[in-house]
Parts: structure tokens; sequence; C-alpha cells
């Protein structure tokens, strides 16, 4: 059964890693990195997974994209499962950016190609013709949209700023022209500004191409901001979740109260 | 209050391909006692040149002082000798940073590494037994959950968290006056960050520490700052009281860092119009080898006039207390 407008939908998801002790690697227990998690994401929905180091957040984003194979658990794109599809159909559905941009680009080849090799891939995909001139007025297209001049085909990674970098990242997974995208840590590791930027970015996206975000991020400040509904995690499990607004301000479990005691507000206490 | 420590005007230069780089360009900060000094910029502003200036920490082939005082008990700390220098330096002002687990040795064990600082920092020969009982006090002071099987752990059994802890009782072992704290809490999650804060608070207060706070997070500042210098391009734009900023920001820059930050849902910036938008900043911070002319920051100010591209401003007090290097602000 399919709720109104679920686009993705994870049931019971469990990831449990090995531990192996001995000459013949003897698995003597398990550590559950994600264990029995379930939400859903709407269509157009900004959902966020919150928790500290060590959550399961990540792992939980690596088994959306099909990088790690779950212990347990489905995940269904609109009712399919996803470990049915192929992988060239996920990449078209689901497209992920990553925390640092300095290693999630390759520092070999030139921004043209990074972005190019995304647009080509699909058009293989989708068995339209690759037309080299096509691809790089596209390449342009897709820049000018993420706030990127255009005439910087020829360059490489290590000309960019951060922010400028992860635009590059975001550039490449629209490549794809995915319906939804695993955001992980997208700002953590940018100055202030430039993260007020590339936020402001995700949601003018998400209204003219009509995305839907999964975020993963520790940063509670961020999350308020940008999602409609959230998910704490904690120790591998989702502890509690629901609208930005109920979470924040009646939360429920006492590891939300710690964490969302412990932001910093901004507002300066009475200090004389 | 007293003045604690002066710094007047001081210029840094790092070498890079050959090429001179500026760093810090004729900064000038004043800790009172008993005061939590904030500065807070972005990557590349200068405030962690500034913390190791202090301490003349800068590495002698990577760059050098070019011009200021330092000043430490009337005494000026850059024309001091090396040897007068260490009776100062991790004694009399010590300094915490940002990732515990690279200032710890990996190969020795916690109470070791508190042992030799306590060996060189006091004068008073302990013997083996009062320094075990120095250890365990300092571990205490710091509130480590178990500090007897502390002692005898390797860095890398403690979680970031508890290094952290560690780290502070090294700084504290000499009875400092100062503490630098460079971005002390950045590697840690959100729940131990407040627990560093709160543990950092009740300690200044405690041993009547005067404390510099480096930081990128205005929340830390806003927390635990009684004053805070904001810092660009190397030189501070605005200085005054914590509340005064945050309520009453004179310089573009430091209000457009105000109006970026996610968390203050009451400022006006937070909705744009109908749509949840930021108020950015556009562009980016400028490459410390090729800087604007005149004033750093007028290439991304939205009030920028002609006069601001010709000549840097100075730091004028427009309201009491209230330094601002802007020549549209008051």
């Amino acid at each position: 059964m399919l709720a109104d407008g679920v686009m993705l939908n994870i049931k019971n998801l469990k990831k449990y890693f090995p531990v192996e002790r001995g000459v013949f690697r003897r698995v003597v227990d398990y550590i559950r990195a994600v264990d029995d998690v379930s939400f859903e994401i709407k269509k157009g929905e900004v959902f966020a997974l919150v928790g500290e180091s060590g959550c399961g957040k990540t792992t939980t984003a690596k088994l959306i994209m099909r990088l790690l194979q779950p212990t347990d658990g489905k995940i269904f794109f609109y009712g399919k499962d996803i470990s049915l599809l192929r992988r060239r159909e996920l990449a078209r559905k689901i497209q992920i950016i990553f925390q640092d941009p300095f290693a999630s680009l390759n520092p070999r080849l030139t921004i043209g190609t990074i972005v190019g090799e995304a647009i080509k891939y699909r058009l293989e995909t989708t068995g339209e013709r690759t037309e080299t001139k096509k691809i790089r007025e596209e390449t342009k297209e897709l820049l000018s949209r993420v706030g990127l001049p255009v005439n910087i085909l020829n360059e490489y990674p290590h000309q960019f700023s951060g922010g400028q970098r992860q635009r590059i990242g975001i550039a490449r997974a629209l490549a794809m022209q995915p319906e939804l995208i695993v955001a992980d840590e997208p700002v953590s590791s940018l100055d202030i500004s430039v993260q007020a930027q590339i936020l402001n970015l995700l949601l003018d996206l998400r209204d003219s191409l009509g995305l839907s975000y999964l975020l993963i991020a520790h940063d509670l400040n961020v999350v308020r901001f940008l999602s409609d509904r959230v998910a704490v995690m904690y120790q591998g499990r989702i502890v509690e979740k629901g609208s930005v607004k109920k979470i924040y301000d009646e939360p429920q479990h006492p590891y939300t109260k710690k964490l969302l005691e412990a932001i910093p507000t901004s507002e300066p206490a009475a200090i004389e | 209050m007293e003045k604690v420590l002066e710094v007047r005007n001081l210029s840094v230069q790092f070498y890079k391909g050959g090429k001179g780089i500026q760093a810090l360009r004729n900064v000038s900060i004043t800790l009172k006692r008993n005061e939590v000094l904030g500065i807070v910029g972005e990557s590349g502003c200068g405030k962690s040149t500034l913390a190791l200036s202090v301490l003349k920490l800068i590495p002698e082939r990577e760059g050098k002082i070019l011009s200021g005082e330092i000043l430490f008990r009337r005494e000026d700390l850059l024309r001091l000798s090396d040897e007068k220098l260490l009776q100062i330096r991790g004694d009399r002002i010590s300094i915490i940073f940002q990732d515990p687990f690279t200032s710890l040795n990996p190969v020795f064990r916690i109470g070791n590494q508190i042992a030799e600082s306590l060996a060189l920092h006091r004068k008073d020969n302990l013997s083996t037994s009062e320094t075990e009982k120095e250890i365990i006090e300092l571990l205490e002071l710091v509130k480590m959950p178990k500090p007897r099987d502390t002692m005898w752990s390797y860095p890398h059994q403690l979680s970031g968290g508890m290094q952290q802890r560690v780290m502070i009782a090294i700084a504290l072992s000499s009875h400092p006056e100062i503490l630098i704290a460079d971005e002390p809490t950045t590697a840690l999650d959100v729940t131990i960050q407040k627990e560093i804060l709160d543990l950092l608070t009740e300690l200044q207060k405690k041993l009547g520490l005067s404390v510099v706070l480096i930081t990128h997070d205005f929340g830390i500042v806003s927390q635990i700052c009684q004053r805070v210098s904001v810092m660009y391009a190397g030189s501070i734009l605005e200085e005054a009281w914590t509340s005064e900023i945050f309520h009453n920001p004179l310089h573009p820059y430091t209000k457009g860092l105000l109006g970026s930050l996610p968390s203050r849902k009451e400022a006006p910036s937070y909705f744009q119009g109908e749509k949840r938008r930021l108020k950015a900043i556009p562009g980016q911070v400028p490459d410390p080898s090729n800087l604007p002319s005149g004033c750093k920051f007028h290439p991304r100010c939205p009030i920028v006039i002609e006069d601001c591209k010709l000549e840097e401003p100075m730091l004028r007090e427009i309201i009491k207390n209230h330094w601002v290097r802007c020549i549209r602000a008051g």
C-alpha cells in the first residue's frame, strides 16, 4: 500500500558489521550500525536524519545509495524495491552530495569532464545520443543553475574554493536529473557566509526542480532551517521523528532534549 | 579592569611560493583580567595566526612577525630571550588546540604527559607520590569520571571529549593566568561541546583565568564571551561587548555573518518575502595573496561606495566601547 506522495519508503532497515577475532576471523560480535530504522520521504520534502558521530546516519545514506548491502530490511522507491533496480536506474533516481568537496571531486579531471561524464552517463541510460556539443551546452546550463560562471569547463577542482566545489558537486548530482538527493553533511565543512549561500541554493533547487532531499546533518540549526521533517538517531536507532516544529518545540525523547539543549543559541546569555 | 595581555599593531607575514602573504595587518587586542574575549571569523581570517603569534609559535621558516608588540606584565614578549619566553609560554600563558588527538603523544600514558608538564613548569620539584597526587587532582579538576584509571590510559583509549579534558588539565597544570583556546570544541559533537564549554566557563571563574577564545561559531561566542572581536582578511573589523555585537552590529560584514546564521530564526533575514531563505553574503573570502584595495570587505559589501576602494578605513570608536572599521558606519 502506498501512502499519498511517498517517494522513498524504508522498512526495518538493519546493517550489522561483524566484529572478527583471531586467525580464523571468527565473528565474535556485531556492531549494530543501523538497527531497525524505518521512515518515509514524500515528494518535494526535506527529510533530515540528525545525530552525533557514530549514530548510523551516514550508514543509512550508504544503504540507500546501495553502496552497502543491508543485513535486513527493504528500501522502496515509489513502491519498487531498490535492490532489484539496475545501478544505472538507481543513479537516475537518487544522487548524493558529500561533506568534503575536496575529496569528492577527482583532482585530475576538468570541471567540464566531471559534470559532462554524468550527463553522458544519463544520456546512455535513457538511450539518447551523446553528442559532445550537446553535453557541453548542458554542462554550462547546469553550472549556471548552481551559480557558477560557465567559462570554467577547462579548469580543475583545485582552482576553486570550498563553496564553489560544493556547487560543482551539486551540478554533477543534478546532471542525472534525480528525484531525490541525499545530502550528507553538505555544509559542515564550509564557512558561515558560504554555508548560507549553499543552503539557499538547495532550497532554490527544490523549488525550481521539485527535488526531495534526505539531509544528513549534525548541526541542529541547519536542520531546523532546511527541513520539513526530522528523525533523531541514536546508536543506530531512530529515537524520535516528526515535523521540525514538533521536534524542536516539544521534544519527547530524553536524547532529543539533551541534543537541543546543547545547541549554542546565538543569542547572548546574560553575561555582564 | 586591569589589562593582562595587550597586543598592539601586530603584523605577521607568511612566505608562500617566494611571495610574502600578510596574515595579520595591525591587529590590536586587549585582554582584561577574568575576562573571556572571543575572536571570531571565517577560515583564513588570521584568528589562529593571532593565537600562535602571541606565543611566538610561528615557525621561522614559514613566517615572521613584521611589527607590533605583545605586552604581558609590561614586557614585550617579542623582545624576550628564548629562555625567558619559556618561563611564560606554557607556564603563565597556556594554549589548547582544536584537535586533542593530534596534540597528545600517542605512545605515552596520560599520566606521563601531565607529569611532563608538571616537571617543566613547577619549580617545587615534586616527588613521585606528590606528582601522582597532583595529576589526580588535575584530572578531577577537569571532571574526568575515573581519574585514577585515566592516568594509566593511552590517548586512543579516550573519546575526543575526554582527550580535550586531558589537554585542558595539561594546560592548567602550570596554574596559568591566561588560557588561549583555539577552536577548542570544533572537533567535538554538540553534546560534548556543551560539556567542554561548561567546564571552561566553570574553571575560568574558579581559577580566575583570563581567556582568549578563538572560534568561527557565534553560538559559542554568545554563550561564554564577554567581549568579541570580529576578524576578516587579517584585520579586526569590529569589536564590542557580546550583547552589543548581537543586538547592534555596525559593520556590514558582522551584519552579514549574523544574517547567515540559520539559528537566528527571529532575525528578519530568515524569511525573505514568502520564502525561507538566509541573507547570505555574496562572493567569498578574498585570497590572502591577492587582497582587494581599500576596505578588504568592499567587493562583498552591500553598501559600498567609491571611497571604500581607495583607503583601508581606521578602527573607530563609534559608540563607547564599540569599535568599527567602516567609513559608512555611525
